[in-house]
């Protein structure tokens, strides 16, 4: 059976995704600075990841696929943190505590490798979520 | 010969920085050097001029595909859908001029939309903290000037706001702060060590989604309480030191970000923040500002504030009596309650930025947005109208972080065609008017709901 751990998630800006973004998010920066995690070692060990091996995250209202990357910042362990962006989005809980903001930071998600799987683009994952994805054109 | 224009605007974030030269080229096409801008500010005037530019208005067609169409086209589209819905929400305002802001808010005027902006999902939570406990802030100059410890709570300028360390608060030698870095005392608390907690004197580990506790150990100790020996993964004796040194302080400013208002609590971890910075001015004089993301997200708060009286999350269904409750009048809560019928996404970008299930319900109904580039909104439009890029193309007003309005300019022309946000609301605002008219020759006016309006004086 594949380990599976379960974590506490933020989603933030990273200056990467900044960067990016201006760019375009249809763009290879965008997608490299946006479609990854970052975990705490001991986290990384319990789940037996090498080096930028995809993992998959789910949350109460969504799962996604990106990859596991060692960042600059360090985390302690149990906190997750993936760049705010569409990866990120489509594992954040809508509920607002009734103030309109949703649960960006601090919600719980299972982390498990994706074997075999594959990350969507930016526009797969948005326009695949409204039906408007036609494959990559 | 190139031309140099100085002392230019950057419209990315908060920072404002408003001391960019560009070079532009002979024919004032070309946008050649950016100089002083941090690497995101760079991007932005480079990308304007550097890639392809969406030039026409982009209408959906039935084969999924988009074609262009007119201008004229567009803004008769965009006010017939506006004049259609019941509810429409007009959201975003992240990145243009409050020029636009004012006009777009003519426009949901006339047709009875709500009127959001990105501080609905960023600062929204200040605001209600602002509104109960009030807010005893400062300029980014007294912080740069006086300040000699200042706090970054939750917020990471190292990577949302790159230049605010090296123009305000750790590099810059302040009028009274003479030595600079050397003078000055960073504490960084984060439940990540962050670039920004690197350049830190002192860094505080909080666990995340516990601010508000630790907060409050800050604040009974300043007023002379016993706290446990660990509050938030936060040792005692660390958190004595540190409210030691705010005591202290000739002059000290929290800076806090999304790390407060977007974890459990949200307002109610602001509202503690600043009642924390009360109890300092008991001591010593303590200043509080919120780290606004973008470059004039500030600017719709104070705009809508002086034509409403209320900064975001406006419903102004019955027009020209303004409503404003969070959590009922919210963007991603309408949304999430399928509670609105037609979507304005303006200068933001909501298929990125909402949590994908809002964006799911949003898309259920006509989806208009206007944006100068091409972005995860745009993609899944019905209609998408490009506008100049503000700060780059279109001059006007921003607001910094600190509620300082400062007059942008431009430096090249937008793509031939290209209008402007304010143009295009008001071509919206005519076309509405318009459409009500041709109603009311009609005889099916969409009147106001009766009782609703005060009596006007004779
Ligand atoms: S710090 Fe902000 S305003 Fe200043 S150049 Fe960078 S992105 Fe632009």
């Amino acid at each position: 059976m594949a380990n599976r751990i379960t974590l506490n998630m933020i989603t933030q800006r990273s200056i990467e995704e900044g960067v990016a973004m201006e760019k375009g998010k249809t763009t290879p920066e965008y997608f490299e600075a946006c479609s990854i995690i970052e975990m705490h070692d001991d986290d990384v060990k319990a789940l037996g990841l090498v080096p930028n091996q995809l993992v998959r995250v789910t949350s109460e209202c969504g799962s996604v696929v990106v990859k596991a990357v060692r960042g600059r910042q360090s985390l302690y362990s149990g906190l997750a943190f993936i760049p705010q962006g569409v990866w990120a989005n489509q594992v954040v809980p809508p509920r607002t505590q009734a103030t309109g903001e949703p649960q960006y930071s601090g919600f719980p998600v299972t982390v498990e490798p994706a074997n075999g799987e594959k990350r969507k683009s930016a526009l797969e994952l948005v326009q695949g979520a409204v039906g408007l994805w036609r494959g990559d054109q | 010969m190139p031309k140099k224009v100085e002392n230019v605007g950057c419209p990315y974030c908060g920072v404002c920085c408003d001391d960019l030269v560009v070079t532009v080229s002979d024919d004032g096409k070309k946008i050649l050097e950016v100089e002083n801008a941090c690497a995101i500010g760079n991007q932005i005037f480079h990308h304007a001029t550097g890639g392809e530019r969406i030039r026409l208005p982009r209408l959906r067609q039935p084969d999924g595909s988009y074609k262009e169409i007119s201008y004229d086209e567009a803004v008769d589209y965009a006010a017939k859908v506006l004049h259609n819905a019941k509810k429409p929400l007009i959201y975003g305002f992240g990145s243009t001029n409050c020029e636009g802001m004012a006009a777009a808010a003519k426009v949901a005027e006339k047709a009875g939309a709500v009127l959001d902006n990105c501080a609905s999902i960023c600062h929204g939570s200040s605001f209600l903290a602002i509104f109960d406990n009030g807010y005893p802030s400062c300029t980014l100059g007294e912080t740069k000037n006086r300040a000699d410890v200042i706090v970054y709570w939750g917020a990471n300028p190292a990577h949302a706001h790159p230049r605010h360390m090296s123009r305000y608060s750790i590099f810059p030698r302040g009028f009274f702060t003479g030595k600079g870095h050397k003078s000055r005392k960073i504490i960084v608390i984060d439940p990540r060590h962050t670039d920004t907690a690197q350049v830190a004197d002192i860094y505080l580990q909080v666990k995340q989604g516990h601010d508000y506790e630790l907060f409050d150990a800050f604040r009974a100790v300043v007023r002379g309480h016993e706290i446990p020996d660990v509050v938030a993964g936060i040792k005692r004796e660390q958190i004595l030191e540190v409210a030691n040194i705010l005591k202290k302080a000739r002059f000290g400013t929290i800076f806090y970000g999304m790390g407060l208002c977007h974890s459990d609590g949200r307002n109610h971890n602001v509202d503690i923040a600043i009642s924390l910075t009360r109890d300092l001015n008991d001591f010593t004089k303590w200043t509080i500002m919120a780290m606004r993301g973008h470059y004039n997200i500030t600017g719709p708060g104070a705009v809508w504030s002086w034509q409403y009286g209320y900064p975001y999350c406006l419903d102004l269904t019955k027009r020209d009596i303004a409503h404003m409750n969070p959590g009922e009048t919210s963007s991603v809560d309408l949304a999430m309650r399928d509670e609105v019928d037609a979507f304005f996404n303006v200068g933001t970008d909501a298929g990125a930025h909402f949590p994908i299930d809002a964006v799911k319900h949003l898309k259920k109904h006509p989806w208009i947005t206007v944006d100068p580039n091409i972005c995860m909104a745009s993609e899944i439009s019905d209609l998408h109208i490009p506008v100049g890029i503000v700060g780059v193309e279109v001059p006007g007003i921003v607001y910094r972080m600190d509620n300082v309005p400062i007059q942008y300019r431009k430096v090249i022309d937008p793509p031939e065609g290209v209008i402007s946000d304010e143009e295009l609301f008001e071509r919206i605002h005519k076309r509405l008017c318009e459409l009500e008219a041709e109603e009311a020759a009609k005889g099916q006016v969409k009147a106001a709901p009766e009782g609703v309006r005060a009596e006007s004086e004779p």
